[in-house]
């Protein structure tokens, strides 16, 4: 239980100025981005240096007492609600970037750096740090990793996983655990890096990480595309892919969003259009401008009823203000936004679309439908009122239908926005009874008191 | 005090504002507080949260709410960057309001505000004995930017390098006006703004300079009253009611077309907040003289045409512009207080990184919470010594207070001036 001297013990610890208890501290640190209850915790503290964190487990341990670690408090799946009076450890008093190694190509953050801060940083040397989840202006390099999120690039560049070389966490006990290295070959000991990316705070908390940069592609373009059906759409992804070309980004936007985004943003889009894509390429100057060329043809041929190819870099911006303003215009249609991320085998975008559409019309509800056509991660994203308690039960049924039908087609309950609380129960569905007690095992080893984030991605059974 | 139920009640009016939160957090990512503390408090999103809570009953800490409520700027950047489009400053005030008449006033703020702000004449008087005084407790430090600090020490003023009150203040000098439209066919009425008023007179003396070169006919009514924006920060509905009247009153004297300012803060507050803040009696009005407001920097280049010269002379100064949040992000204002800049013979314009990002000033939030909002002026006072300008430009006199403060206690040479001063001394030098 947490008192008075535990908390005068904390504060010891991380000084008196970080570590906070007043009712407004409190009350703002009990929701994140997803759709939960928000779960008031027992205190705040942000240590600075890597000493004051490692203490600061150890103590949470000795006492019992549930931890969360927070970043910016962006997770879409209820990863960083805390416990009911329960420690929240805050990130961003540690947000250095130790190292930014151009010879070596990595860069040494600690756990609170802004991803697109560290995205500039690198860019300023002529390096790349692809990795660009939705919310990467204020998101964490720590929860970033701890949730393996992705972002528009996934098709070409891969998500979080793939620019992880190695980190350092605290086990449970407060001992600084080390994994990886700053070599591209690392084969000594387990490979502890890959278990705690996306291990969403459940079984240590980071410390430093180690992140592989790559060279900044010299070239980029970028075209729009519009379908008059989805089948058309997405049978030219897959001409596109069929064809080796690989986009760095190819996005989609059903009919429900471009109607959305013209309202919003009268931007001139084709409201009657089905879906719409827009694509990416970048690299080598000469193959960029030949890959457009073809993937150009390939839309025309099949049967894309209108192509924009921008040619400089402000079309290139109008290009993507299309994209980036689809949350937005939807976020301003109802008070509350589902934004979901079951993802599918990219061959099954289609099917996908169409069963979100029947979904929709099921519960009769409003539903737009866009993402990463290119890695068969949608974001379908359900306009709601939450007050409006009917509505809010259909809208249950709805994500378990949608998580059904995502599983049946071969794919995941979540492409990037990880478990948390919001998938947990469906976690079983996807995997196997034996993937839940392996799992249950490895935590109550790691963690006997569970207390690292504990409810997270799954109930252990302890 | 009441029951939270009640205020619960008060909440509800807010309710359907506050649920188009959807705790994204995007905010983080250009709110000058949460830059300085990276508290979640601090941010908007914190403190819809906060609001929320209230609503819901979910805890009991009205003052707390309140006191987190003011740790703000109502600089407006997570309102222009907020995905779900989340009114905050109209919420925030709101809020404030309901609170502070929930919980009353702090005698401080009500001496301040309802027993010299709400009665313009009084509120005259009082700095114009100031500024006669002023020199006593206070000496030069800075020449080129004009700012003063405390004789001793003073824990009122901590180390403030600030710039004086006008000895003559801009009313005593230019007290009325009323001139018909010249060869531009337009006519404009002047906001003339406290600040301006009775600190930079100056930069009313270059509006009226300019606009009669352009043959602008000009209405300055007498006696004009604050724009209101200082007792709404603080949630007093009563005083801001009371000068909204008075000024409705003022500007009803004489016809015009264009309601123009040199103050960001008195443009935003007429063209935003009047309307939607105005009880039932005054709303038309307001809404009618917010409708044909106007920044002077828009003004002129809109509706006037101003351009730069033809045959530009040498550029003998560089010059650099800092965004006031009030017409940046209030107003979408940006492209023409440059082109006003850039139509003054003599200077090159030069920007700084951020030049949008606040400067920190926020008004009361200044008196308030010093160290942070010294903290976000070191930021800006870098960003601009890092172009090597001599000058620093900008649509606001409570960015230029602030901005003054923090550049003289970097000891930078750097002269701070309103776009309107560097186009009418253009005037002066070509008509001498």
């Amino acid at each position: 239980m947490l008192n008075d001297s535990i908390i005068q013990e904390f504060k010891r610890i991380v000084g008196e100025q970080n570590a906070w208890n007043d009712a407004t501290d409190l009350h703002t640190y009990s929701y994140d981005a997803a759709v939960v209850d928000p779960v008031q915790p027992g205190l705040i503290v942000r240590p600075t240096t890597i000493e004051t964190l490692g203490q600061t487990v150890r103590l949470c341990n000795a006492n019992g007492l549930p931890l969360t670690v927070r970043g910016a408090g962006t997770n879409l799946s209820g990863g960083t609600v805390p416990l009911p009076d329960g420690i929240v450890i805050v990130t961003n008093g540690m947000k250095s970037i130790l190292e930014i190694n151009e010879a070596d190509m990595y860069a040494v953050v600690q756990p609170g750096v802004v991803t697109a801060q560290l995205a500039a940083a690198v860019e300023a040397k002529g390096l790349f740090y692809p990795p660009d989840p939705g919310s990467q202006a204020v998101s964490t390099i720590g929860g970033n990793v701890a949730e393996n999120a992705g972002g528009l690039r996934g098709l070409k560049y891969g998500v979080t996983r793939d620019y992880v070389m190695g980190v350092s966490f605290f086990d449970v006990d407060g001992n600084l655990v080390k994994s990886g290295s700053r070599t591209v070959k690392c084969a000594t000991g387990y490979n502890l890096t890959g278990l705690m990316v996306g291990s969403e705070g459940t079984l240590g908390v980071f410390a430093e990480i180690i992140l592989k940069l790559i060279p900044l592609p010299a070239h980029r373009k970028a075209m729009m595309a519009v379908f008059e059906s989805m089948e058309k759409a997405s049978e030219t992804v897959a001409a596109i892919i069929a064809n080796r070309i690989v986009p760095a980004t190819l996005e989609f936007l059903d009919n429900f969003t471009i109607r959305a985004v013209e309202d919003f943003s009268k931007a001139g889009l084709p409201t009657d259009a089905a879906a719409m894509l827009l694509v990416e390429l970048d690299g080598h100057a000469a193959q960029v401008e030949e890959d457009a060329s073809r993937v150009e043809a390939l839309c025309k041929s099949m049967g894309a009823s209108s192509i924009r190819v921008a040619q400089d870099a402000a079309e290139r911006d109008r290009v993507w203000a299309a994209r980036r303003a689809a949350l937005s215009a939807l976020a301003q249609l109802k008070p509350t936004l589902v934004l979901e991320d079951a993802t599918v085998p990219r061959s099954r975008i289609p099917a996908m679309v169409a069963a979100i559409q029947t979904i929709a019309k099921r519960y009769d509800l409003t539903i737009g439908t866009f993402g990463h056509a290119g890695d068969g991660n949608l974001h379908p994203t359900i306009l709601t009122d939450k007050r409006d308690t009917a509505e809010w039960e259909r809208v249950e049924r709805a994500i378990d239908d949608i998580f059904d039908e995502a599983l049946k087609m071969g794919g995941t309950l979540s492409g990037e926005h990880g478990t948390g609380l919001a998938k947990s129960r469906y976690l079983e569905k996807e995997t196997s009874a034996g993937t839940i007690l392996f799992s249950s095992r490895l935590k109550r080893a790691l963690d006997p008191k569970n207390i690292l984030n504990p409810g997270k991605i799954f109930s252990a059974k302890v | 005090m009441a029951s939270m139920e009640a205020l619960a009640r008060l909440m509800r009016e807010l309710e359907d504002q506050l649920i188009v939160c959807m705790r994204c957090g995007m905010c983080q990512s250009v709110c000058p507080v949460f830059d300085q503390t990276g508290r979640e408090a601090d941010v908007a999103r914190g403190k819809l949260a906060l609001l929320s809570g209230l609503m819901e009953q979910m805890f009991d800490d009205p003052e707390g709410v309140y006191e987190r409520l003011s740790r703000c700027l109502l600089c407006g950047s997570c309102s222009a960057n907020c995905p779900s489009g989340v009114k905050v400053q109209e919420i925030f005030l709101k809020a404030r309001a309901i609170l502070s008449g929930y919980m009353g006033l702090p005698p401080a703020k009500r001496l301040i505000l309802r027993g010299m702000l709400a009665r313009p004449a009084l509120f005259d008087r009082l700095t114009e004995w100031g500024a006669r005084f002023q020199t006593i407790f206070t000496r030069p430090v800075n020449d080129i930017i004009g700012t003063s600090c405390a004789r001793v020490m003073s824990p009122l003023l901590e180390g403030r390098h600030f710039r004086t009150l006008a000895k003559v203040p801009f009313h005593r000098q230019v007290p009325g006006m009323d001139r018909p439209a010249g060869k531009s066919g337009l006519k404009v009425a002047l906001f003339t703004g406290c600040l301006i008023d009775k600190m930079f007179p100056n930069i009313a003396h270059s509006t009226l300079r300019v606009l009669e070169h352009l043959g602008v006919g000009l209405f300055l009514p007498e006696n004009q009253g604050c724009c209101g924006i200082p007792a709404l920060s603080s949630g007093d509905l009563d005083t801001f009611g009371k000068l909204l009247g008075h000024n409705l009153a003022r500007f009803a004297e004489s016809d015009f077309d264009v309601l123009v300012t040199a103050c960001a803060t008195c443009t935003s507050t007429i063209h935003e907040i009047w309307p939607t803040m105005a009880e039932e009696r005054h709303r038309e009005a307001a809404k009618r003289l917010a409708e044909k407001t106007m920044d002077i920097n828009q003004f002129l280049v809109n509706k006037v045409g101003l351009k730069p010269p033809a045959g530009r002379a040498g550029s003998k100064h560089v010059v650099t512009y800092h965004d006031p949040c009030h017409l940046k992000k209030a107003l979408k204002v940006f492209d023409e207080p440059r082109a006003v800049i850039q139509a003054a013979p003599g200077y090159q314009l030069k920007e700084m990184a951020q030049p949008d990002w606040c400067c920190g000033m926020g008004g009361s939030f200044n008196l308030q919470y010093y160290d942070i909002s010294k903290g976000i002026g070191e930021k800006k006072a870098a960003q601009i010594m890092a172009t090597g300008a001599d000058t620093l430009a900008t649509g606001c006199p409570a960015c230029m207070i602030q901005i003054s403060d923090m550049l003289s206690r970097a000891g930078a040479g750097i002269a701070v001036r309103h776009p309107i001063e560097l186009l009418a001394e253009g005037l002066d030098e070509h008509s001498t």
